[in-house]
């Protein structure tokens, strides 16, 4: 599904990504765990071709294709979903204006029939009762006025419409209580498929314990330091980082 | 840093895009000589067959536009209007004896509508809207009559309505926008050779939404439309305007002017989509839409709304404006204004509050890109017997890329201590965050920045009527397209 191979990435000279190496199967959830600054988020960007960032060396290939000089829109257009971790208010946009104009974005790239009115409002019931979302949701503006949990539910809502076959959920978990973060990763759950992989960046464990990885990797420094099982991120939240800032210094 | 240089990049691109409605129509005209002097008036005024009265106006409106100034005060910049090199009346030959169904129009004349999408024979049937279809200088087409004759509407050609009703048009016409206002309005007064009446009887709510479309076709032909709308006591109507204008290479000036008159309990929403050929990507070759729009609220409890999405013209200057003489009445001004490349806008209302508990929102949406430069102007004045008079005002502009200009110049005049002004100005920009969020899914940027600019003019989109409405939405996005990134 996505293999990174020796990925060095640069952000305005300065080297964040050292030689980074990932590869994630289908229908695997893989978590990335890591400290403030170790390039867990310059990852997930770069994965969906945000500007800004410079690739100075190494690959990332996406269901057998370089994804290296491909457009944002192009990339999801392939299957590349991101959760925001800080997901975008867009004023005066209405969601499912928002929502449609997106997945008829995708259809056509894919060359598929555009969903009409009444089929796309038809879609959104179904997968609004699947994640208990209200329908008040979708008449709002986009991330407007939402709170931290509504605006995390949102960006799952969107996962769940545009159905990529690669989801990146960036810290997911911030500035969510307790409740949130479970409504949260149920949604997740019920998204979880065979033929959905997932890269689950956060910070904290605790998101592990609803949302259950295949494999966990500790990023610091730029580099994938270590790779385990779902235990890791327990050792992790026990012993903290510290060991890794002592092996890069 | 590098996203907002492609984003400038994109802009650019797109901005190479072609005007979409540019051509022209091979028609004859029956020109009048170029030039202005007192014989043109006149030649203008036997053409149609106008009553001595009328004729007198003009020549006094001529004789006053020779004294007055250039107005100069606006923010937009152009060379001086020579107008002795225009001509100030022209015909489409094929309707000098007057057509009594589409079928005796010029056909080319009707593939020119088609062309721009708006098919008299399928709005006819569609829309339930009456259309006044102003092609160069002569109504060529009126539909719907007979409906609106059943209720006592009056919906005609200016020239036709002295024919009709002379009393109304010389009691009302100059009333609001007297032929000494403004030098363009004062030409207009003096060389206006088409437009639309309309009368609505006490009492009567129009059955259907009243349009014109207009559309300058004739190779340096000036436009001078003269619109006035009556509404009498307790009656509505919507009256909607939109044009749009074939390719050239000569300026063009447009000096039209709107005069409203809203009687007791009476309610005029008069809305434009303005798409004039806005020159090319230097500037060259745009129209001049000078345009003088009044409403009068005479009445009490009257109300008069404006809404305007102007997406097009070299230069815009334009101040739908609202008298609210009579006492608990409302004036609305809802705006749009597109600019774009080098397209320059002054644009604006203005508010003059006369009776007592007079209200009025002000609301306005610009949006700059390329290297364009816009200018919100508006007057609030609150006179000393407008006691409770109110006010809101809500401007803001976006600007798109770091070569435009938005400025906003709000004139508020108090002389009653019981009136309230409200004015909240905000000035953003697309950002890229937005831009990001939108494209990771899966929408591609020209379309990424039309969804913002739509998400950012929605209150003002939200009052057109919907049949215009979706075409504003059009509108706002072929003007991206072509303008900003």
């Amino acid at each position: 599904m996505l293999e990174i191979k020796n990925l060095h990435v640069s952000v305005e000279g300065s080297e964040i990504l050292k030689g980074l190496d990932l590869t994630v199967d289908p229908g695997e959830i893989h978590a990335i765990m890591g400290p403030n600054g170790s390039g867990k988020s310059t990852l997930s960007h770069v994965i969906a071709g945000r500007d800004g960032y410079e690739i100075t060396g190494g690959r990332i290939i996406f269901q057998g294709e370089a994804l290296t000089g491909m457009e944002p829109e192009e990339r999801a257009a392939k299957g590349i979903f991101l959760a925001f971790q800080y997901p975008v208010e867009i004023p005066g946009v209405a969601n499912t204006t928002f929502l449609k104009e997106a997945l008829n974005s995708i259809r056509r790239y894919r060359g598929e029939d555009e969903l009409d009115a009444m089929q796309f409002v038809k879609m959104m019931r179904k997968k609004t009762e699947e994640l208990n979302i209200s329908d008040d949701m979708l008449k709002r503006a986009v991330n407007v006025g939402f709170s931290g949990g509504e605006k995390k539910r949102n960006e799952i809502l969107q996962m769940a419409v545009l159905n990529p076959s690669l989801a990146i959920l960036d810290e997911t978990d911030s500035g969510l209580d307790i409740d949130a973060l479970k409504i949260v990763a149920e949604g997740v759950n019920k998204l979880r498929s065979p033929d959905r992989s997932m890269l689950v960046i956060t910070h904290y464990q605790r998101l592990l314990d609803y949302i259950i990885p295949d494999k966990v990797h500790v990023l610091a420094h730029g580099k994938i330091q270590r790779t385990g099982g779902k235990e890791l991120a327990l050792e992790l939240e026990e012993k903290g980082y510290a060991e890794f800032d002592e092996a890069a210094a | 840093m590098a996203a907002t240089t492609e984003t400038l990049a994109q802009v650019q691109e797109m901005a190479d895009d072609k005007y979409k409605y540019g051509f022209v129509t091979d028609i004859d005209s029956e020109n009048a000589p170029k030039g202005l002097s007192e014989d043109i008036v006149r030649f203008i005024s036997a053409k149609k067959n106008e009553p001595e009265w009328l004729l007198e106006w003009r020549l006094k409106a001529y004789r006053h536009w020779l004294t007055m100034p250039e107005p100069n005060w606006a923010k937009v910049g152009f060379p001086a209007i020579d107008y002795q090199d225009s001509y100030y009346y022209s015909a489409p030959k094929a309707v000098g004896d007057g057509p009594q169904s589409l079928d005796e129009i010029d056909p080319e004349l009707l593939a020119t509508y088609e062309k721009l999408g708006i098919p008299l024979k399928e709005q006819e049937m569609l829309a339930g809207v009456a259309v006044d279809a102003v092609f160069d200088s002569v109504s060529v087409a009126t539909t719907f009559k007979s409906k609106l004759e059943e209720v006592g509407v009056i919906f005609c050609p200016l020239t036709e309505a002295l024919e009709k009703c002379p009393d109304l048009v010389k009691k009302y016409l100059g009333t609001v926008v007297p032929y000494t206002d403004n030098k363009h309005a004062t030409l207009n007064s003096a060389v206006f050779t088409e437009g639309s009446f309309v009368y609505i009887p006490p009492g009567v709510r129009c059955p259907m939404e009243l349009s014109t479309y207009f559309r300058i076709n004739a190779k340096n032909t000036g436009q001078f439309e003269r619109t006035l709308i009556i509404a009498d006591k307790e009656s509505y109507v919507s009256y909607l305007e939109g044009c749009t204008a074939p390719m050239r290479d000569e300026n063009q000036l447009h000096a039209a002017v709107v005069e409203l008159i809203a009687l007791d309990d009476a309610e005029i929403k008069y809305s434009t989509v303005q798409n004039w050929y806005p020159g090319d990507e230097n500037g060259k070759g745009g129209i001049y839409n000078f345009v003088t729009k009044r409403g009068a609220c005479r009445g009490r409890n009257s109300k008069i709304s404006w809404t305007q999405v102007e997406t097009g013209s070299a230069i815009t200057w334009k101040y739908p404006s609202c008298i609210l003489q009579g006492d608990n009445s409302v004036g609305e001004f809802y705006s749009i204004a597109i600019t774009n490349n080098r397209q320059q806008a002054d644009t604006g209302t203005k508010m003059i509050h006369l009776g007592r508990n007079t209200s009025s929102k002000i609301i306005s949406k610009g949006i700059s890109a390329g290297h364009a430069d816009q200018t919100y102007r508006g007057l609030v004045k609150m006179s000393p017997k407008a006691d409770g008079a109110r006010n809101f005002t809500q401007c803001d502009s976006l600007l798109i890329g770091d070569q435009c200009g938005a400025h906003t110049v709000p004139y508020i005049e108090s002389k009653n201590k019981s009136a309230i002004v409200e004015h909240e100005a905000t000035t953003s920009t697309i950002s890229e965050d937005q831009l990001f969020y939108l494209r990771q899914r899966g929408i591609p940027v020209e379309a990424a920045v039309a969804l913002v600019v739509n998400g950012f003019c929605r209150e003002v989109l939200q009052q057109l009527p919907m049949e215009f409405a979706v075409e504003a939405q059009k509108l706002v996005g072929i003007s991206l397209e072509g303008s900003v990134g």
